[in-house]
């Protein structure tokens, strides 16, 4: 078969993230079948799934949170006694102890560490958004940086199910299902900023909510995500009372309508899409009880989804101008459910979706013929996905689309063949780059335009990362090479050149990253 | 949403980075002056994303239904943590000392009841209007002060505008040349790397030249001995990020016009009062308004900075202790330019009936008049060119006169 390389560049890096250096041959695969090698993830549903050893059910890390949280109020009171009696406060351990030293994890032979020159010092990314806890330079040596600090039990969650996110970002063929869990993520995005529950769940959230549905309905991972405690603690559901319900005739607290707004502006109908105030705050009471059940346990095993009677607001609700009769739990249920069918929904979704893939401004025919199969298959989100791979656009629009600082670092990673065994870097630069993990300024998630990403910062940003990288790894390869796997004949011209010309190993190689063929999609 | 979302910039510890004349040079950003008096004027517009609870930050305490509304976390003039009276009327909140000294001195202001023309509570429309400039959110890719800065005369005018942040406010997209900086600590990537970067792009992908161009110019400029970490919270952050703009800004041949924005006002639950969540991030307001003060220096003197934020929250508490999405708000004025010392306000009162929807503070004020008054004051842009480029079809809401000195 003749081998379509402009083909394959669409393939890999519109659909995917990016060939895969090394003996991956994905690039000649790509060439010779782009349909099929960016539809043939979507046969395997199971492939979506992430498990890793190690990686916990949300209950599970919840409970351990407040674990940790209760440890903490405990060493803090002991430190105060222990002030009195001037004896030594016992230091907070959820952890049993590793067996090595914990710096172990943090001078890992990465790519990425090697890159940035923080070998000893790297901090927990998830802590370098705190100045206080500032990258040191590369020229400052390790022995001068003051001793990390151990990480704690929610730390340690965040970057097991970052390293496990990344590790399986490298390894994936295409990457194009990989690519529509970070669509879907970031669609029903949370926050790992808005606390400590919020940050141990991040990568849980997900892996429950988000994961089994990419390839599934969109009714059923418009439920899984609005129960997941994840959720209902970053849109504050959990302290939302039914004005006349028990608790909020006892409590005299009562309605937040932060989910409700957000589950019909954000995540299904739009702005725009034909719902009113009343609508928002009728959505806001019939979700009232969805909560997590906390640390007691009262009202379910700690950490997991629960339904909370005295909470929710009795009696029937009109939402859309259809009654919702007084069900309980089945009553959001039963309103979630048509609010995933509305039209406006198959609209809103088919947009943002071809916006995502195929062009800021998305081709309106291609945009009608999405919401066409939304409706026709009651939101099938592999058929919405097969539909996009057949449309003749998502082919032929030019490369304008800007990669996202995640889909940046990804697909340097995998062109270089490296697979992290510590994710610190890879956090560090995203917090950088203005794209932390899971932790997008608000929840409308992050931007997805090529003006947000190509900011004078940003790229200059980009080009002081691509050049470390250079720096690091260069010498080790052949930038000619590295092109050939990256876009072989589907480069230009003044690309080839511009690496050919480069004055060394190291300056060719940051010059290809940053090229436009590893920086457009 | 979110509680006190975490400022991403991080701090510079660089030194000097384009030491030569690489590139087209930052220094050769032409000099903004006014020639017929001699002013030197800057504008800083400050956007605060999240929606601000303007009755909670200058409240209206004499008004009789506001502490009843406003509940648990009403200001009021006495007590452990008192408000500044700023008249017999309206008081401010006690995080904010370096704001209401700015008001004694006359050169703050406030104005009340302020909105855009946005009607609807979804923050990224109410965003989108408040940036854009237009009465409506869509998908417009320029905003109101790039809109600015290309009606601004050639030559010795100003004609860059400076983002703060690893990406553009969508204020200052637009066709006007901007410049961005954030505070980054990152190795270098050396000279010749980037212009045979720069080149490439040139050939390939002009707006990628442009922006990767911009972004090399500004570095040295903002880095200095001051700019090193230091421990602290999202206070510090604003203020070491506007402490960074300032500096730039500050220079001879610095930008004139910058924008900047702060994250996490959106106060849906336990928002506080004169004590807590919201006085927090007050406080670092604060910070960054002293941190603009002594940055620019004598520079100041000609210096707006205008606070505005996309709409306001309830008048009415809500069910866990904050605020949702409302209507009007206020917007903040400072600066040696300011004719401050005053509340500025229409006000429409907060008995149930006078409450837009039965929920908000009514808007009686646009927020484009004020932001016309500073353009106009501070350089000279005509009615027209206000109410046709830079806020189109906006003829109605005349520019609000005598805001600057």
């Amino acid at each position: 078969m003749a081998r379509d390389s402009q083909a394959a560049l669409v393939a890999l890096n519109r659909f995917g993230f990016g060939a895969r250096g090394g003996a991956s041959g994905d690039l000649i695969n790509a060439a010779s079948d782009p349909r099929g090698f960016v539809k043939a993830e979507l046969a395997r549903s199971y492939g979506v799934l992430l498990e890793a050893p190690g990686l916990q059910s949300t209950p599970q890390l919840g409970q351990a949170a407040f674990a940790y949280q209760d440890q903490v109020k405990q060493a803090r009171e002991a430190a105060k006694a222990a002030t009195q009696s001037e004896a030594p406060a016992p230091q907070p351990s959820a952890e049993p102890k590793p067996d090595k030293p914990l710096r172990r994890n943090l001078s890992l032979n990465t790519m990425m560490t090697e890159i940035a020159g923080r070998l000893a010092g790297a901090k927990p990314a998830d802590n370098a958004m705190k100045p206080d806890s500032m990258q040191p330079n590369a020229a400052a040596p390790p022995a001068a940086k003051p001793s990390p600090q151990p990480l704690n039990v929610i730390q340690k969650t965040f970057r097991a199910e970052a390293l496990a996110r990344l590790q399986r970002a490298m390894m994936v063929d295409c990457g194009f299902t990989e690519r529509l869990v970070v669509f879907w993520s970031n669609h029903f995005c949370i926050s790992a900023s808005k606390g400590e529950l919020a940050r141990m769940w991040a990568g849980a959230f997900e892996r429950e909510a988000i994961r089994p549905h990419v390839l599934g309905h969109f009714a059923d991972m418009l439920k899984a995500v609005e129960q997941h405690p994840a959720m209902l603690f970053f849109l504050d559901n959990q302290q939302s009372l039914g004005p006349d319900s028990r608790a909020g005739q006892n409590r005299k607290r009562g309605l937040n309508e932060n989910l409700a707004r957000e589950i019909m502006e954000l995540h299904t109908l739009g702005v725009g899409g034909g719902y009113t105030q009343d609508d928002v705050t009728s959505l806001a009471r019939i979700i009232t009880g969805w909560t997590f059940a906390g640390r007691k346990g009262q009202i379910g095993a700690p950490g997991s989804f629960a339904f909370n009677a005295n909470a929710h607001q009795p009696g029937p609700q009109l939402l859309l101008g259809k009654t919702y009769e007084a069900t309980g739990l089945a009553q959001g249920e039963a309103a979630l459910a048509d609010i995933a069918r509305h039209p406006s929904t198959a609209n809103f979704i088919a947009t943002k979706f071809v916006r995502h893939f195929v062009a800021d401004d998305p081709p309106p025919a291609l945009v009608a013929r999405l919401r066409n199969v939304f409706v026709k298959t009651d939101g099938d989100l592999k058929a919405l996905a097969t539909a996009l791979v057949d449309s003749d656009e998502a082919w032929k629009a030019p490369l304008t689309k800007m990669r996202s600082p995640y889909d940046f670092l990804v697909a340097t990673g995998r062109l270089l063949a490296r697979v992290p065994e510590d994710p610190g870097s890879y956090l560090s630069n995203l917090n950088l780059l203005g794209q932390p993990l899971w932790t997008p300024a608000g929840p409308n998630g992050f931007p997805d335009t090529a003006a947000a990403w190509a900011a004078p910062e940003g790229m200059k940003l980009r080009l002081d990362i691509a050049s470390q990288m250079g720096a690091r790894l260069g010498p080790n390869i052949d930038p000619l090479d590295l092109l050939e796997f990256a876009a072989a004949d589907a480069a230009s011209v003044e690309t080839r050149k511009t690496i050919e010309r480069a004055e060394s190993r190291q300056q060719a190689l940051a010059l290809l990253l940053m090229s436009p063929e590893l920086q457009r999609r | 949403m979110i509680d006190c979302v975490e400022n991403r910039l991080l701090t510079s510890r660089r030194g000097l980075l384009l030491g030569g004349a690489s590139f087209a040079a930052w220094a050769y950003l032409p000099k903004f002056a006014r020639a017929a008096d001699g002013r030197d004027p800057r504008l800083v517009v400050v956007i605060l994303r999240g929606a601000l609870d303007g009755l909670a930050t200058v409240a209206p305490i004499g008004d009789p239904d506001y502490a009843g509304l406003h509940g648990s976390i009403a200001l009021a003039a006495d007590g452990a943590h008192p408000a500044l009276m700023l008249d017999g009327f309206f008081a401010l909140h006690p995080s904010m000392p370096e704001f209401t000294r700015m008001y004694r001195a006359q050169h703050a202001a406030v104005i009340h009841a302020v909105a855009t023309p946005y009607r609807d509570r979804s923050h990224f429309d109410g965003q989108d209007v408040l940036e854009s400039g237009y009465a409506g959110p869509g998908r417009v890719q320029s905003g109101w002060l790039n809109r600015a800065l290309e009606a601004l005369p050639r030559g010795e005018r100003v004609s860059s505008g400076l983002a703060v942040g690893p990406t553009t406010p969508l204020v200052l997209r637009g066709t006007a040349p901007t410049v961005g900086w954030a505070p980054v600590a990152l190795p270098q990537a050396d000279d010749d790397t980037a212009m045979r970067l720069v080149d490439l792009y040139r050939h390939r992908d002009p707006a990628l030249a442009s922006a990767l161009s911009q972004g090399l110019q500004l570095e040295k400029a903002a880095s200095g001995d001051d700019m090193k970490p230091k421990p602290g919270n999202a206070v510090a952050q604003m203020r070491q990020v506007a402490r960074g703009a300032a500096k730039l800004m500050a220079a001879d041949d610095g930008p004139r016009i910058a924008a900047l924005a702060f994250d996490g006002w959106d106060t849906h639950a336990n928002e506080g009062g004169p004590v807590g969540r919201l006085a927090f991030l007050l406080g670092g307001l604060d910070g960054a308004l002293l941190e603009f003060e002594s940055g620019l220096g004598d520079r100041w003197r000609d210096t707006v900075v205008v606070v505005a934020t996309e709409f306001g929250r309830t008048a009415r508490i809500n069910g866990t202790d904050g605020t949702d999405h409302g209507t009007g708000t206020i917007a903040l004025l400072a600066g040696g330019a300011v004719k401050g010392g005053r509340v500025i306000s229409d006000w429409p009162g907060l008995k149930p009936a006078n409450l837009y929807e039965g929920r908000d503070l009514k808007p009686t004020t646009d927020l484009r008049s004020v932001i016309k008054g500073v353009l106009q004051g501070q350089f000279g842009l005509s009615d027209q060119v206000l109410a046709q480029a830079v806020f189109p079809d906006s003829a109605a809401a005349r520019p609000m006169k005598g805001l600057v000195a």
